[in-house]
């Protein structure tokens, strides 16, 4: 897959974005040099359209939005190899972790499974204040349109005592309701 | 190496170290300490005998990187200067244990002394020209990734010249430490340990593109249908011919991927490489026999305390710091002291060369005159009001200042007090004494009290 | 008694039930006390962070509020509640106006002065593998375990700390001191897809496979973890990721807490052992039947060497050497003399004593043979005897 690009003097708006998730990651994506360490070490590198090295390269180039609308950025499983193993000290992880933030802010869903996996658990523990597994996969089934997937693991769960199809919820799940809204209206930052 | 032991005007000691020096330019005390070597060099012709017989035969050889094993009587590698052996008294059974002593026995010259002691001689020496090298960073203590040194074919550039050394363990044949089976491919890393903020240094190392390169085109061509990767990150070969010597090696087949490794792994006798060719923009791996990891070069172990013991600085890495970086590279702030060669800082052969003979004209500068010209921005001490505290006398870096006595004529005779006494010659015009005098009778020449006060006035009213 | 505030996670009493029930058993042999923490919630775990930055702090931080108001650490051994609870600690360690940001939402008071920690960090580092092998009554010896500790228990190692992030060794320790082999592996620290097994199986089982065929082919029988959802995908999703890949695994997946309960005693059911998808029954009664074989094996060996030491003595050889020395003091009573008494004065007068006594002769050879001691003092007795008498 070949883009050609026109590079042109980075755009305000482009820049704060990018300060915007550099500071919200904790890291500088200056000190990187593209020595393609974390891509190597990245166990999900194989799948992804944008590996690791190239999405810090594109926002070395500024081509932010490209890289909001990348879809590696919702495969990266948070593992922190990359991090671990950069030789500059760039987080790379949270850099991936903070541009999927980003993205699901700006609407700009190019993952929809995964986005709906994260939905859907985050819903369970807003109602009930804990995780409704059950639940969790019957919304993420009926929100990617694959009614059936894992169907065949339902009732071996269910025969082994590992999922209650009913959702267990605690005392104070009002606060959970809270600590969510207020969570957002602050900002997320 | 053999005409300057050869040489007239030269005196050569091996295995000895410089313990003290004081002193200054055009006049060092130097304390040698001359270590037992156990053997009379006087006598030696350096013939053999006596580490042939020896029978302490399993020591790793340190020269060797332990690849091969030598004798505790030995000529530390075989193109020595002077070719003659000493005694590695901690592995020697008579030395330990008094039994043995065969090589005593079977010396053609009688020439082997248990009773060896270690010595300490003084020489005056006019100048000093440190060239003490360098070590190479310990990659097994923190790349986890690449082993921790447990996998045994994963090993450092300066092992691989072992191997390829014709006078070495293996006669020049590329081996795997493991099996001992010439490997069929061998991928070498570069910037171990270097341009490493994290885990290593921050610095480049200069010599080890150029030496990866010949490394790379030793393989394709000592291995038949031999396979070279060389994983970089940049190619800095930029010396004269040095292009062309790095692509001599790529058009004898080495395959350059521009990538840094994340991680080495076994997978039954061979390796696994988990890369990125960035230039393709591909996750990689490959599996090889062998894997040379190009480490750091650091400075020798010693050189901070060797520093400190002589008196001169070194810089953030631990190197020696030169006077200048562009224009003095072979001089210190100490005068009198000079640099050459991969101490002062990661440095190639000609290089080394070239700073050699700098700081050897240097010295013979230094030496072609009777008197010297010294920095005039030095401290000058108002003997009056001076009170021979000398709070300034330990804190000058450079041991500049002393106390010394002054006789005048009091009103019932002769007095004698303690005032301080600057040396121009090693006084650096630093000024750390300054703050130290009670009395302000230190000022720098060109930077007087008066003077600064007069600046900030201007500045401030 | 050591004591925390116990984290169960969401995961503990469902998908992860095993981890739960050994957990709570290990807990119990091991004298450690485990205090639930009142009315906990969600951490929010890998979705969270994912999701909104304050909301994946905040939640950890109400069971961090929680916990402080207990005065006590706190024991996750999820390893994704580990992790969000350590990065909540983190975050308003370092940060007065991130804390302040999260105290607001969370509306309750919360420091950073308790400690959560792992399972890993506990059994290893606190109790000690010493302390566990002493309660190991059923070593699992011959097990050849990988022990995998997955990403969450040894990254970030800012947040986390306790054990090397390339080649940890805190599980493998525990698991040796049940008695089982933990084996080399490269893989140990890989991840294992986490949720993306299940949101994107075209990624996650391939990063599954991975750590299985490396745990195979480093040669080991079964894997160990410390991570409900690496457990729950090396286990549940094993069959998918075979199928999809062509291949045989057949390796059953254990917690490391439910390997420590059995090697202490408990039954397979008691830790949940018999839940797991990949069968663990057939491995574990196959260890346990070598366990036994090799320990009989041994009190065979032992009773065999105590039995050759004290060994009667064949009473016909006794005899037969007692004759012996008879007939020797018979032909040459000098010579049988002389071994018994140096003084060659002596000596003589105990041939003199012994010639023509078959009384004498007869209990001096016996006891020459069954105690020379014994025989000596008699030899000497019988001397004194005599010269006493010819003084007299």
């Amino acid at each position: 897959m070949v883009n050609a690009v026109t590079l042109i003097p980075a755009r305000e708006h482009d820049r704060q974005l990018i300060s915007k998730v550099e500071k919200e990651a904790g890291t500088s994506i200056n000190l990187c040099y593209q020595c393609g360490k974390c891509t190597a070490g990245c166990p999900a590198a194989f799948a992804m359209d944008y590996p690791p090295r190239q999405i810090i390269r594109l926002l070395q180039l500024n081509l932010v939005d490209q890289a909001l609308e990348a879809g590696s950025i919702w495969i990266c499983a948070s593992c922190d190899t990359c991090s671990t193993r950069c030789p500059r000290g760039v987080d790379i992880a949270a850099l991936m972790d903070a541009m999927r933030r980003e993205a699901l802010y700006q609407g700009k869903i190019t993952d929809k499974k995964v986005a709906a996996f994260n939905k859907a658990f985050l819903n369970g523990v807003r109602n009930f204040g804990k995780a409704y597994e059950a639940g969790l996969l019957m919304q993420y089934n009926l929100t990617t349109g694959q009614l059936l997937k894992d169907a065949g693991l339902g009732l071996p769960m269910m025969k082994r005592g590992k999922v209650s199809m009913i959702p267990h919820s605690i005392k104070g799940k009002d606060e959970i309701k809270k600590i969510f809204d207020r969570a957002k209206q602050l900002g997320g930052e | 190496m053999v005409a300057v032991a050869q040489h007239p005007n030269i005196e050569m000691r091996t295995l000895a170290e410089v313990v003290k020096v004081s002193g200054f330019i055009g006049n060092f005390n130097v304390t040698i300490k001359q270590k037992a070597k156990y053997v009379d060099w006087d006598l030696c012709t350096g013939c053999g005998t006596c580490w042939e017989k020896c029978p302490s035969k399993k020591i790793k050889d340190e020269y060797d990187l332990g690849i091969g094993l030598r004798t505790a009587i030995h000529k530390v590698f075989p193109q020595a200067v002077p070719g003659k052996p000493y005694i590695d008294a901690a592995n020697c059974t008579k030395l330990t244990k008094d039994k043995c002593g065969i090589c005593e026995k079977v010396c053609p010259t009688e020439a082997i002394r248990f009773n060896d002691k270690d010595e300490l001689i003084t020489e005056e020496v006019g100048a000093i020209i440190m060239a003490t090298g360098y070590d190479l960073f310990k990659w097994e203590e923190n790349h986890g990734e690449y082993g921790y040194g447990k996998y045994p074919d994963v090993v450092s550039s300066l092992y691989f010249e072992r191997l390829v050394s014709a006078g070495g363990p293996t006669g020049g044949k590329i081996v795997r430490p493991s099996d001992g089976k010439e490997p069929k491919s061998v991928a070498f890393i570069k910037c171990v340990g270097s341009r490493d903020d994290t885990k290593g240094k921050s610095y480049c190392s200069r010599a080890c593109c150029m030496y990866t390169a010949k490394h790379a085109y030793q393989v394709k061509d000592k291995i038949p249908d031999g396979e070279a990767y060389v994983f970089y990150m940049d190619v800095r070969t930029a010396g004269k011919n040095y292009e062309e010597f790095y692509q001599r090696s790529l058009n004898a087949g080495a395959r350059y991927i521009r990538g840094r490794v994340s991680k080495i792994y076994p997978r039954g006798d061979r390796l696994v490489l988990k890369s990125e060719d960035t230039l393709m923009g591909m996750p990689m791996e490959v599996e090889v026999d062998m894997v040379v990891l190009a480490t750091a070069m650091v400075p020798s172990e010693g050189a901070a305390e060797l520093a400190k013991t002589i008196g001169f600085s070194t810089d953030k890495d631990g190197f020696f710091q030169e006077a200048h970086p562009k224009l003095q590279p072979v001089e210190t702030f100490s005068a009198g002291v000079y640099l050459a060669g991969a101490c002062q800082g990661p440095k190639d052969i000609p290089d080394t060369v070239a700073q050699a003979s700098a700081a050897a004209v240097k010295v013979c500068g230094l030496f072609s005159k009777t008197e010297l010209a010294t920095e005039p921005m030095i401290v000058e001490i108002e003997t009056d009001k001076c009170s021979g505290c000398g709070f300034c006398v330990p804190i000058c870096p450079y041991n500049a200042l002393s106390l010394v006595d002054l006789s005048f004529r009091g009103h019932h005779g002769t007095v004698t007090r303690e005032i301080a006494e600057v040396n121009p010659s090693l006084c650096q015009g630093c000024g750390a004494c300054l703050p130290a005098c009670r009395t302000l009778a230190l000022s720098l020449k060109g930077y007087s009290n008066e003077q600064l006060v007069a600046e900030v006035d201007a500045l401030c009213l | 008694m050591k004591e925390f505030a116990y984290y169960p996670g969401c995961s503990l009493d469902s998908s992860a039930i095993e981890y739960g029930m050994s957990m709570e058993r290990t807990a119990d042999i091991l004298g450690i006390k485990l205090v639930e923490l009142e009315d906990w919630s969600c951490c929010g775990a890998t979705s969270g962070h994912n999701t909104d930055h304050l909301l994946s702090l905040a939640l950890p931080a109400r069971n961090l509020a929680i916990a402080e108001k207990m005065g006590m650490n706190v024991l996750a051994p999820c390893a994704a509640c580990y992790s969000r609870h350590r990065a909540a600690e983190h975050a308003i360690r370092s940060s007065k106006s991130m804390g302040d940001k999260i105290r607001e939402v969370i509306d309750m008071d919360v420091q950073g002065t308790v400690e959560t920690l792992s399972v890993l960090d506990v059994l290893a580092n606190d109790i000690g593998p010493d302390q566990i092998s002493q309660k190991v009554t059923k070593p699992l010896s011959g097990m050849k375990a990988a022990c995998y500790y997955g990403c969450l228990l040894v990254r970030p190692v800012g947040i986390t700390g306790f054990d090397d992030p390339e080649d940890p060794q805190s599980m493998d320790k525990i698991v040796k001191a049940t008695g089982a082999t933990p084996i080399d592996w490269s893989y140990k620290t890989e991840c294992c897809g986490a949720a993306l097994v299940t949101s994107r199986p075209d990624v996650g089982n391939r990063m599954l496979y991975n750590v299985l065929r490396n745990a195979q082919e480093s040669g080991a029988e079964c894997i160990v973890t410390a991570c409900p959802l690496c457990g729950l995908n090396l286990d549940m999703r094993q069959a998918a990721v075979e199928k999809e890949f062509k291949t045989r695994f057949n390796l059953p997946v254990f917690y490391v807490t439910e390997l420590v309960a059995l090697a202490c005693g408990d039954t397979p059911k008691q830790v949940g052992a018999d839940r797991h998808f990949v069968d663990t029954l057939k491995y574990l009664s196959q260890i346990e039947v070598n366990r036994v074989r090799a320990a009989s094996e041994k009190t065979e060996e032992k009773a065999a060497v105590v039995s050759s030491e004290t060994e009667s003595p064949d009473p016909e050889a006794t005899q037969k050497k007692i004759d012996a020395m008879l007939k020797g003091w018979q032909k040459n009573p000098e010579k049988m003399a002389a071994r018994l008494i140096e003084d060659e004065e002596r000596a003589a007068v105990l041939v003199e004593v012994m010639t023509g006594d078959e009384k004498k002769m007869t209990r001096l050879a016996e006891l020459m043979v069954t105690d020379t001691d014994k025989a000596v003092k008699a030899a000497e007795a019988f001397v004194t005897a005599e010269l006493k008498k010819k003084q007299a």
